[in-house]
């Protein structure tokens, strides 16, 4: 049987835990879709489940591990009555109000939820490279969470690949375990902050290498070696690295929402007047759809917006 | 820390893998782990789930190095299922509860 609620939000990172908090006070009782256990970013909280220690979030002047943020964020909008669900939206139906959404744990072929107004916040996700055998390789040497796998890298020489400040908190946090970390980058300059930027410079155990991007992989059952190729000249190097981390960037979690809303060519969905999309009582906020500035702090801000318009919306579709 | 769970560690772990007569599923894990914290109730409820049919067994790889090193891993949470004292599946990443028990079905 469907369930009718007012208000349904999907993700569950700074964003949709805000627009929660917001909502749960305002009394629409909203239902959190926060997604599933995951080693991947995609998983209930998001991005920030796979980040240590936070330093730029105001209100916590000695900085705060990014997992019990958003524990917090969650207990917050507990308190004020959100409901959880633990699983992911397979299917949504945009086309006429209530809205319908389909998930992952529900038996039957009814939608799980018919929404009166929805709210997505699913984030985005790190970007593989897309090159032979990285996929396989996850687990035995490649990694796409530093905070995860740095530990098993003590003496290790390792390489971080990206130039975003993603990359360079990776690369300073395995010089912990590691012996040499090398940062690939495929410009010649960082696009990372500067205060990392610095940090990554007077780090002695970071070195670069600029214009490059890794091309081959190599090591039968984990990783022995990387092949990294010049773009400039082409020129080949191998690097006998024993691990490798990705940090190249990140693709909008947006899937599920194709053809039901409007997107621009990559995929983040477009939102004007605050956070209204083009289907009037769906709206979106935090890194679904900003690639600008995706931080915890912008997509808290963009998630408080996000529940402020849906309760004007509501109000105004009910007088 | 977890009930029904058996703590191993470099000294015991041979011992009690080649000790128990049901199948050994090991949590490799580590106190600064976000994904494995996320698991961690799952396995106990999988552990009640299967009692009797099922030892969960949690080995920190902080405390046990050599353990994770001989079986290789280098991603946590991994859980390994030992049948018989051998090493007959081996699950890398949190997942869901459902996913977990769908990939363990198939071994017990």
């Amino acid at each position: 049987m469907s369930e009718k609620v007012k208000v349904a939000i999907i993700g569950s990172g700074p964003a949709g835990l805000t627009a929660a908090i917001y909502a749960a006070r305002a009394d629409l009782n909203p239902v959190v879709i926060e997604g599933e256990p995951s080693s991947t970013t995609d998983q209930p909280g998001g991005q920030l489940m796979l980040t240590t220690e936070i330093e730029n979030f105001p209100g916590f002047v000695e900085g705060i591990m990014g997992p019990e943020l958003m524990s917090n964020f969650r207990s917050q909008a507990e308190r004020f009555g959100a409901r959880f669900d633990t699983t992911k939206v397979s299917r949504v139906d945009f086309s006429e109000r209530p809205f319908k959404l389909w998930t992952n744990n529900q038996t039957g072929s009814e939608p799980r939820y018919l929404a009166d107004s929805i709210i997505i916040s699913t984030g985005a996700r790190s970007l593989l490279m897309n090159i032979d055998r990285e996929t396989e390789l996850i687990g035995h040497g490649v990694s796409t969470c530093a905070t995860c796998d740095g530990f098993f890298f003590r003496d290790h020489h390792i390489a971080v690949v990206g130039g975003g400040d993603s990359a360079l908190e990776e690369a300073g946090f395995l010089t912990k375990f590691a012996n040499t970390v090398t940062i690939i980058h495929r410009r010649n300059e960082l696009r990372a902050s500067k205060i990392m930027q610095d940090r990554a410079f007077a780090n002695p155990k970071i070195s670069f290498i600029w214009d490059s991007t890794v091309t081959d992989l190599h090591g039968a059952s984990s990783l022995t070696g990387i092949t990294v190729t010049n773009r400039i000249t082409g020129e080949k190097t191998e690097l006998p690295v024993t691990g490798l981390f990705v940090a190249i960037g990140h693709s909008p979690n947006t899937d599920i929402f194709k053809g039901q809303i409007d997107m621009d060519e990559v995929g983040y969905i477009i939102t004007n007047e605050g956070t209204a999309t083009n289907v009037p009582g769906v709206f979106a906020c935090g890194d679904v759809q900003d690639h600008t500035y995706r931080q915890a702090i912008t997509a808290a801000g963009s998630g408080c917006m996000a529940a402020i318009d849906i309760e004007k919306w509501l109000k105004h579709t009910e007088d | 820390m977890a009930k029904n769970a058996l703590i191993l560690n470099d000294a015991n772990f041979d011992e009690q893998i080649v000790a128990s007569d049901v199948p050994i599923l090991v949590d490799f894990w580590a106190e600064w782990c976000g994904p494995c914290k996320i698991i961690a109730p799952i396995l106990e409820d999988i552990a009640e789930q299967k009692n009797g049919k099922l030892t969960i067994a949690k080995l920190n790889v902080d405390d046990a190095m050599n353990t994770a090193r001989r079986f290789e891993v280098m991603s946590i949470p991994t859980l390994i299922l030992f049948k018989e004292g051998q090493p007959v599946a081996r699950i890398v990443g949190a997942k869901p509860k459902g996913q977990l028990l769908a990939d363990l079905e198939v071994h017990l």
